[in-house]
């Protein structure tokens, strides 16, 4: 089964929505309440990414009977340094971001801990591509 | 221990989301980060807090939280109010500091013997 949304950067208005949508698609399938926590956590913090740094971006859910894969694709300024990207704390969100509550440097940890797998490739000036396998 | 109990005890006005007061409280999350209430909170606990925007209500949503409590006499958002609507998870507001509501809220569930 397939899913697709897309996202608008700066829109924070609908961040969530694909988590959300994900969530209760999860729940219909009878998934199990732990597994969709994980995936939710995940999805949301990608979400929230590409709203809060990129132009736009695209999320493309692939769900299997034993495994979910969700790919963000966002055009936006990359990440000129993804190890240092991965590090809690490490933040390059604007101030108004920040005062919402984002950017505290949690987002791209907070996805490693909720997936079984996560691959994030990125050109600067282009764009990144998050993708992350969950295994029910 | 339902949300209802709470805004008696703590005199808690409810803003919107009515329709969840009867959801069910075990424990509360203390956070204005909202990647920490991401990654940390758990299912029907209270979350504390001052932000005031919509995305409030998506991550509570998100989360299955109880019901979230604004500190200091802070206002809701109109779209935030509209959400809690929609999500039937209630925003609640008290005039106390955060110090003070948490302490509250956490003697009265410990008493109730609603901390999960």
């Amino acid at each position: 089964m397939n899913l697709e949304f897309e996202i608008a950067g700066g829109d924070f208005t609908k961040a969530g929505y694909a988590s959300s949508q994900v969530k209760k698609m999860l729940k219909q399938l009878g998934v199990e309440a732990h597994c969709i926590k994980n995936i939710v956590i995940a999805l949301y913090e990608a979400e929230v990414n590409v709203v809060a740094h990129a132009y736009e971006g695209q999320i493309l859910v692939h769900i299997e009977s034993d495994k979910i894969t969700t790919k963000i694709i966002d055009k936006g300024p990359g990440i000129p340094d993804i190890e240092q990207a991965m590090q809690e704390g490490y933040s390059t969100a604007s101030k108004k971001v920040r005062e919402m509550g984002f950017g505290a440097g949690m987002g791209l940890p907070n996805i490693k801990k909720n997936t079984d797998k996560l691959q994030i490739q990125s050109k600067v000036d282009e764009g990144t591509t998050v993708e992350m396998v969950n295994y029910f | 221990m339902k949300v209802s109990d709470l805004i008696e005890q703590l005199n808690l006005e409810v803003i919107s989301g009515e329709k969840g007061l009867d959801r069910e409280v075990t424990g509360a999350y203390v956070s204005d980060l909202l990647s920490d209430v991401m990654g940390n909170a758990r299912e029907s606990q209270m979350w504390i807090t001052l932000q005031v925007h919509q995305n409030v209500m998506a991550i509570a949503s998100l989360k299955d939280l109880a019901a979230v409590i604004l500190v200091k006499g802070l206002r809701p958002h109109e779209s935030t109010i509209r959400h809690s609507n929609d999500e039937q998870i209630p925003i609640l507001s008290t005039t106390d500091s955060t110090f003070e509501i948490s302490g509250k809220l956490f003697e009265l569930l410990k008493k109730e013997g609603c901390l999960a």
